[in-house]
């Protein structure tokens, strides 16, 4: 009894104890806030991982993929029966992508993903990290009209309403341009004679005709490159309209010609429907853009079909949003996106085929829609495309049994079933020395990722338990001046009888309500801190008038967090035993006094 | 209050809780017999020896210094009187006080209680001892600052009970001691920290807890050292009293010549000796 009534004093008339274990309370506190920022971001990460990949994966890593996909498929429903909730085969493979912004051309290195609409979206959250709500809800790969990214003020205009306009704006520099040269050929011809005026007008149709494999390629460029900038659409626009006059576009031409000249027109027709689309050999991009063409029933010229960006799209793709955009501050300090391509633009990829030796096979695509999955690592290189159009233009259906290969088989599993049992299951079934295959969950995928983030917490975690085990030093220097002040009153204790056992835990107990007290504080301070995080932050930004959290680095508005309880009582457990073993020292020497000399101590 | 069935309590509660040995390994078998048989409960006869010693040698050591304070230092403390030890400064009269309250262990010589021997005890039971059977006070009173005058004369009891016992009797156990503080005359004082009384009254509440547990005898170093001669002969009347009344054995050590006078026996201490009874 005497125990706690004088440790009760003791806690009440030493403040300089309390003082002591300040330091606990804000090493337990900093423990607190930096666990729980630690564990948000880490949860964030693993949900965004989780949510871009499938729970578990068979790749193979050779360029021609796995052939047959629908034994594996079987292996696959068989081994794991009910713990499998959806499958989907993909086709990825690395890829070069290519578009034109202010007239000059960009190279990207991208990871293209041909992906099957239907079953893809059983095994991963793809959709809702597109930016149109219709894609969101299930991908078609089509080009919608308008209404991209609804809730955000800074995406620009872009889809189908953007496309006509920027196709039927190009046509008119293109026929302003053409009178321009048709105007400056009268004015030369009437300065040189009439005699001379048709032969540069022979000149330019034959060599129109004659270049066009080439040119075309460039045309294609050209007419992205008038696209792109809306913002400033007159000297871009000028820009290119004198480009097109130093180098006369075919499609141009081919548009003027399909008026007069019919002949040229039939004989292009003809060069189409000699060279089979898939045919490695150099394409104009009219022919590999045939097959893919979204032709308008109402169209009049259906058979005798060219390109038209107005009326026709190519292939859909669905880009990372950093591969089309970049984040960037302006002299305000707001942070603004600068979009270089969009929905409704053409790009252009290069990817190898699966044939050996792999050859690059080029392609267009039109951006249907940007995927923002909020990890740069993706949004800067994954591209999607339908998957049996990668299919096709990799070479990678069997032209005799039809038979489609794929490079990954991507499943999802139920909720609560074991991912690494399932994945050794898998690995039994398909040893890797045999099939070639590499089993691997998202955890596997990502494990550097997520261990150096775990490595990081454990590090911070031992670091600030060393800042509570120095503030446990001072705790145990201020009961050994305790201890030498109550020198005397232990005496009289000793004297009235009590066993050096009720001394010692006079100081134990002693340091047990310190340490409960200090980190009871702490949690306090800690989760306060830890609810207000973003409020706080937004007040050191006001104050500093520097950014706390960089928007254009992370992608998050705001600090996630994520308080664990556990977590909590592991700290209040750890800096509550250190109090009390920073008190076991002076316990002991409180305990072993002699009792005539503490009595004699002055 | 029913000392025997709190002692044997007491002792059950000390077998059992064998963390107490954590920083002391205690000898149980012993004592736990020693112990019954050596603090009987029913009243000791007057005219017996309460407290005696034999040949008692004390030599402190201090890097190959050794200060022989007690050379054989006979002693013998009558049932019901009060004992004066005095002698000069540095003659080893606290140091022989500590002695008889077990505080310390003689290198040589015996220490006996009521016929019992009690120097070679184990400090467990040397604790008890002095928790149950002892009363002492100190020239400079010795209360814990902490502690109220009411806490300070129960401390004692917290100490001697568990915190189970002492709630459940609370209310006797307060009564008991406020009487005992009434009776030194402090009942308007009882809460009271040390730093707000006076030297007399500091020296009183100190009377108070010695008592507190109803013990045999009294031990008392130069209890009026450190007063004025009026207040300093308030405390004497008090132990007097207390002698008359009850009986209660008190051994005294004290400087006072005239103090010595009123006791009724006066050991004098010299050179580690004892020089003359009277
Ligand atoms: N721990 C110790 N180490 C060495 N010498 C000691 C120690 N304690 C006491 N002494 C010595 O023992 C002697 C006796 O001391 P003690 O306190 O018993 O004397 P005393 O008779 O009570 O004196 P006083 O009347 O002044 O209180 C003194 O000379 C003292 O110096
Ligand atoms: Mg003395």
């Amino acid at each position: 009894m005497y125990k706690f009534l004088l440790c009760w004093r003791y806690l009440r008339t030493r403040w300089i104890a309390l003082a002591s274990i300040v330091s606990v309370t804000l090493g337990v506190a900093t423990l607190i806030v930096v666990n729980s920022v630690m564990d948000g971001f880490t949860e964030e990460m693993h949900n965004r991982i989780h949510g871009i990949l499938s729970d578990l994966v068979v790749e193979s890593h050779s360029s021609g993929g796995i052939s047959d996909s629908k034994w594996f498929e079987d292996r696959i429903r068989e081994t794991l029966g009910d713990r499998l909730e959806g499958l989907t085969t993909v086709v990825a493979v690395p890829a070069m992508l290519n578009f034109s912004f202010n007239g000059s051309n960009h190279t990207q290195q991208i990871n293209l993903i041909g992906i099957d609409q239907q079953s893809y979206a059983s095994v991963s959250d793809f959709s809702q990290y597109l930016m149109h709500p219709e894609n969101q809800k299930r991908i078609d790969f089509l080009l919608k009209n308008d209404g991209y990214a609804p809730g955000r003020s800074t995406f620009p205009e872009s889809g189908w309403n953007y496309r006509r306009d920027m196709a039927r704006l190009r046509k008119e520099i293109e026929r302003e341009t053409q009178r321009n040269r048709e105007l400056r050929r009268q004015i030369k011809s009437a300065e040189v004679g009439s005699l001379s005026l048709s032969e540069s007008m022979d000149k330019t149709t034959i060599g129109g005709v004659t270049s066009s494999p080439e040119p075309t390629a460039q045309a294609a460029g050209n007419s992205s490159d008038i696209a792109s900038p809306s913002s400033t659409p007159e000297p871009t626009g000028l820009a290119a309209s004198s480009d097109l006059e130093n180098q006369p576009s075919p499609e141009s031409l081919q548009q003027e010609s399909a008026n007069d000249l019919s002949s040229v027109d039939s004989a292009k027709q003809e060069a189409t429907e000699l060279n089979p689309p898939q045919s490695d050999s150099t394409t104009t991009e009219m022919m590999m853009a045939g097959p893919s063409l979204k032709l308008s029933p109402t169209d009049p010229a259906a058979r005798a079909h060219y390109f038209d960006s107005e009326t026709d799209t190519h292939t859909g793709i669905v880009l990372g949003i950093s591969i089309g955009s970049m984040r960037y501050r302006d002299p305000h300090g707001d942070v603004k996106d600068l979009f270089f391509v969009r929905p409704g633009d053409d790009v252009t990829v290069a990817l190898p085929g699966a044939g050996s030796p792999p050859r690059a096979i080029d392609e267009s695509f039109t951006v249907v829609d940007f995927y923002e999955s909020k990890m740069s690592e993706y949004d800067s290189t994954f591209a999607f495309v339908p998957l049996d159009r990668l299919q096709k233009i990799r070479g990678m259906i069997d032209p005799t049994t039809g038979k489609k290969s794929v490079t990954s088989i991507q499943m999802k599993l139920k909720p609560g079933v074991n991912l690494a049992e399932a994945r050794d299951d898998l690995r039994a079934v398909f040893p890797p020395d045999q099939t070639m295959v590499h089993v691997q969950s998202w955890r596997d995928t990502q494990g550097p990722l997520l261990a150096a983030v775990q490595l990081e917490t454990t590090i911070l975690n031992i670091l600030l338990f060393m800042i509570i085990a120095v503030a446990g030093f001072g705790i145990l220097a201020t009961f050994f001046m305790i201890v030498v002040e109550k020198t005397r009153d232990i005496g009289v204790l000793k004297s009235l009888g009590a066993p050096g056992s009720g001394i010692a835990s006079i100081f134990l107990t002693y340091g047990l309500l310190l340490g409960i007290v200090g980190s009871g504080a702490g949690v306090t301070l800690g989760l306060l801190f830890v609810w207000n995080i973003n409020s706080i932050a937004a007040l050191i930004e006001k104050i500093t008038g520097r950014e706390v959290f960089d928007p254009t680095v992370y992608y998050f508005s705001e600090i996630p967090t994520i308080i664990h309880p556990a977590m909590v009582v592991w700290v209040i457990i750890g800096s509550v035993l250190i109090a009390v073993l920073a008190s076991v020292l002076p316990s002991i020497r409180a305990a072993r006094m002699h009792p005539v000399q503490a009595l004699r101590y002055e | 209050m029913n000392t025997s069935t709190l002692n044997t309590s007491k002792l059950n509660t000390t077998i059992d809780r064998t963390d107490d040995q954590i920083y002391e390994p205690l000898d149980f078998d012993g004592p736990t017999r020693l112990r019954v048989v050596a603090f009987p409960t029913s009243e000791p006869a007057t005219g017996r020896t309460m407290l005696q010693a034999q040949g008692l040698h004390k030599t402190y050591k201090k890097n190959r210094v050794s200060v022989p304070v007690l050379k054989g230092v006979d002693f013998a403390a009558q049932q019901g009187k009060i004992t004066a030890i005095i002698g000069q400064s540095g003659s080893g009269k606290s140091t022989l006080l500590h002695l008889l309250a077990t505080l310390d262990r003689p290198d040589q010589g015996e220490v006996h209680f009521d016929g019992h021997r009690i120097d070679h005890l184990s400090r467990r039971s040397r604790d008890q001892f002095r928790n149950q059977r002892l009363g002492m006070i100190f020239q400079f009173y010795h209360l814990l600052p902490e502690l109220s005058t009411l806490e300070n004369v129960l401390a004692p009891i917290m100490i001697g009970r568990s915190a189970f016992s002492y709630l459940m009797n609370r209310r006797s156990i307060h009564n008991h001691a406020k009487e005992l503080i009434e009776r030194v005359g402090l009942g308007h004082r009882l809460h009271h920290k040390p730093s707000e009384l006076s030297g007399g009254e500091m020296q009183r509440t100190a009377i108070a807890r010695a008592l507190v547990t109803n013990p045999d005898i009294l031990l008392a170093d130069e209890p009026t050292g450190n007063l004025d001669q009026e207040t300093g002969a308030g405390i004497l009347d008090i132990l007097k009293d207390l002698n008359r009344e009850q009986g209660l054995t008190i051994v005294m050590v004290t400087h006072d010549e005239s103090i010595a006078k009123k006791c009724d026996a006066v050991v004098r201490l010299s050179k580690g000796r004892v020089e003359s009874v009277v």
